[in-house]
């Protein structure tokens, strides 16, 4: 999901046409087109059916032969324990992907800026460098970050639960979101705008500060997207580097749907709460309307 | 305000050998209007952002009044710069645009708005101080960029093909306007353009580049009469001067079936058995059969008072310009201006001769201008 939403952004909206079938094809070519269409839909939506289904079902139903069928008796005592369990958690995901969305795109500008637009000598080698960043997997680093955040717990004591991982996803956003930016303002900032600041008194921070960041809005749009999902997402981290008292809502749903006996209601409202803040985003953000920012600044 | 000089002045591109702009010397006086013109790839717009800061120069110096400004940042030069593009800050309003640099340097709010408003009244922009580039026409737009740079009053003014966005009845106007302006605010100002007549309405003095070296840098006037070299001569003038390849006879050169008188001194320094020999379209009149060169006419543009005719000379063999690539360049016509109330008709053949003392002879080889 996030993925298509890189992408689109990316994309100008001009070169995104080609989701309007119904001018092209015959009538049975049409036919076949839709109903393949509605079919994979389906399918889509076939898990989250089964989630929704089951998440109002009293616990004493819940059986895999009824997983299909509507609930006889509805009952939301699967979401009210769900929320009880879930809040802290969910509080303590959303500063977590809130931070890290700001920290990381507020640096990924910066560096953006610096290498598509204000280059030294060696620009090229060192983002070349940052890019490898993207290719370390998380599993990699684990032992390490592990080993350098215990080292810390005394001369930093604060850097604890969410504080570590705010930490780690900021630094392994660094590449993805320099990447976004420097692709945005390599492309859609014309370089004149920021020799005309030049010629204009501005020095390097003053240029990124009242000429760069304000017509930064799409690009801002794009990394803070990727990165609030990318943290709001992830299990690995959290499972290694925070513990159930003071980890993020993936945790907590991992503790919920674990042991002996699950209560399935709980763990299929659970996991719609838990997914519902990125599906937000989506919406609000992923909306944010692109065209004509730029427009009027040249010719 | 302040004299700016290009002091062997030289930009090479990192992974080029050969110079973009290839030791320029220019000196201009303090308020003088100096363009820069030349087919594009000549320099010109390199050495205009040499003296604004945003070229590296890689050998000689730059001097804005008695300051070295070679190695300055551009925010240290108190110039001020019209792009081709106009560069506007999408996201501020017309009177932010203007007043931007004023704000950098932390002149007071009140003093900005006094010195917007009078640029705005100068360039009529005042109802558009709220609005957006974005909500400007193109004319608009220039205007603000144009205002982006009075309201600094700076040392100098650097413009760079500001009009060629614009369309032709706009820029004839614009032209006009840029001119007087510079006129009224005595501002030193570089102007650069590919387009041969703006260089010769708007500048003071011209100086003309190619392959990054200075051509020729005169006043309009004194270019048009006695250009440095064949390419200057065939660059400047509208439409083109013809250039012909002539025989060096006793007594002169070979034209047609007859002699041109050329004095001695002009054909001495000669390097071949020929020449170039340039003449304007409106220095050639028609004479008799036989006389003068032979023009078979292929096209006439009557444009009422003048008539133009565009034809093959028959005989003569025409100077080509030859590009870097070495391919020649398409067959330039003859081009001959008549009374247009009489003129010739297509596929007749005219005689054409120079009128005395307008010709331009230029070395075979070199093409350095022979003689005065």
């Amino acid at each position: 999901m996030s993925s298509s939403v890189l992408t689109e952004e990316a994309i100008p909206a001009s070169t995104v046409q080609h989701g309007a079938p119904g001018t092209r094809g015959s009538a049975g070519t049409r036919a076949v087109r839709y109903a393949l269409l509605v079919a994979f839909v389906l399918l889509v939506l076939l898990p989250l059916y089964v989630l929704l289904v089951t998440s109002f079902k009293p616990s004493a139903d819940i059986s895999a032969d009824t997983a299909w069928s509507l609930p006889h008796r509805l009952s939301v005592e699967g979401w009210g324990h769900a929320w009880q369990t879930l809040s802290p958690p969910l509080l303590r995901s959303l500063i977590l992907a809130v931070s890290v969305a700001v920290i990381s795109s507020v640096l990924g500008a910066m560096n953006g800026f610096v290498f598509a637009r204000w280059t030294f000598p060696g620009a090229q080698v060192v983002f070349t460098l940052f890019l490898f960043g993207m290719f370390i997997p998380y599993q990699a680093v684990m032992i390490p970050l592990q080993a350098m955040f215990l080292q810390m717990q005394d001369t930093a004591p604060f850097v604890d639960g969410i504080v570590k991982l705010i930490i780690a996803h900021c630094i392994y956003g660094i590449p993805i979101c320099s990447l976004i930016f420097r692709n945005y303002y390599a492309t859609a900032v014309p370089r004149e705008i920021l020799e005309a600041a030049k010629v204009d008194g501005a020095g390097m921070l003053r240029v990124l500060r009242s000429v760069v960041l304000p017509i930064s809005a799409p690009a801002f749009v794009v990394a803070m997207i990727w990165q609030f999902t990318s943290a709001w997402n992830d299990f690995l981290f959290a499972l290694f580097l925070t513990t159930r008292n003071n980890g993020p809502v993936t945790y907590a749903l991992n503790e919920l749907a674990g042991g002996q006996n699950p209560d399935y209601s709980s763990i299929m409202a659970g996991v719609l709460i838990a997914s519902l803040p990125t599906l937000l985003v989506y919406i609000l953000l992923g909306r944010y309307f692109i065209g004509g920012l730029m427009s009027g600044s040249v010719k | 305000m302040a004299t700016v000089k290009f002091d062997e002045a030289s930009r090479i591109y990192p992974g080029n050998d050969k110079p973009s702009v290839d030791r320029l010397n220019i000196d201009i006086a303090d308020g003088e209007f100096l363009v820069l013109v030349g087919p594009s790839g000549c320099g010109k717009s390199t050495s205009l952002r040499m003296l604004a800061g945003l070229e590296e120069v890689n050998d000689g110096k730059i001097w804005i009044g008695d300051r070295d400004v070679t190695n300055l940042s551009p925010k240290d030069r108190d110039v001020a710069m019209v792009f081709q593009n106009y560069a506007l800050y999408p996201h501020m309003t017309v009177a932010d645009n203007m007043g931007f640099a004023l704000k950098i340097a932390g002149v007071e709010k009140s003093e900005i708005r006094k010195r917007v408003e009078e640029a705005a009244k100068i360039l009529d922009l005042e109802p558009y101080l709220e609005r957006k580039p974005k909500a400007l026409s193109g004319g608009q737009r220039q205007r603000v960029a144009m205002g982006r740079a009075i309201v600094r009053s700076p040392q100098v003014f650097l413009m760079d093909e500001p009009l060629s966005n614009l369309d032709a009845k706009l820029r004839v106007q614009t032209r006009t306007q840029i001119a007087s302006l510079q006129r009224r605010l005595g501002v030193t100002t570089v102007y650069v353009t590919h387009d041969q007549i703006e260089a010769m309405t708007m500048g003071d003095r011209v100086a003309v580049l190619k392959d990054g070296i200075l051509q020729q840098c005169d006043t309009p006037r004194h270019m048009y009469d006695r250009p440095n070299n064949v390419f200057v001569a065939g660059f400047i003038g509208s439409p083109a001067m013809n250039l012909l390849e002539v025989k060096v006879v006793d007594g002169g050169v070979r034209l047609g079936n007859g002699t041109y008188p050329v004095g001695r001194d002009h054909l001495k320094e000669a390097s071949g058995d020929s020449v170039t020999m340039g003449v304007r379209p409106e220095d050639l009149t028609l004479t008799s059969a036989g006389q003068g060169i032979p023009v078979v006419v292929d096209v006439v543009e009557e444009l009422g008072a003048d008539a133009y005719i565009y034809g093959t000379a028959s005989d003569a063999k025409q100077h080509q310009d030859v590009d870097e690539s070495g391919a020649d360049l398409p067959e330039r016509p003859f081009i001959a201006r008549v009374d247009g109330r009489r003129p010739p008709q297509k596929g007749e053949t005219v005689y054409l001769a120079p009128k005395e003392g307008h010709v331009h002879m230029f070395d075979s080889e070199s093409g350095k201008r022979l003689g005065d």
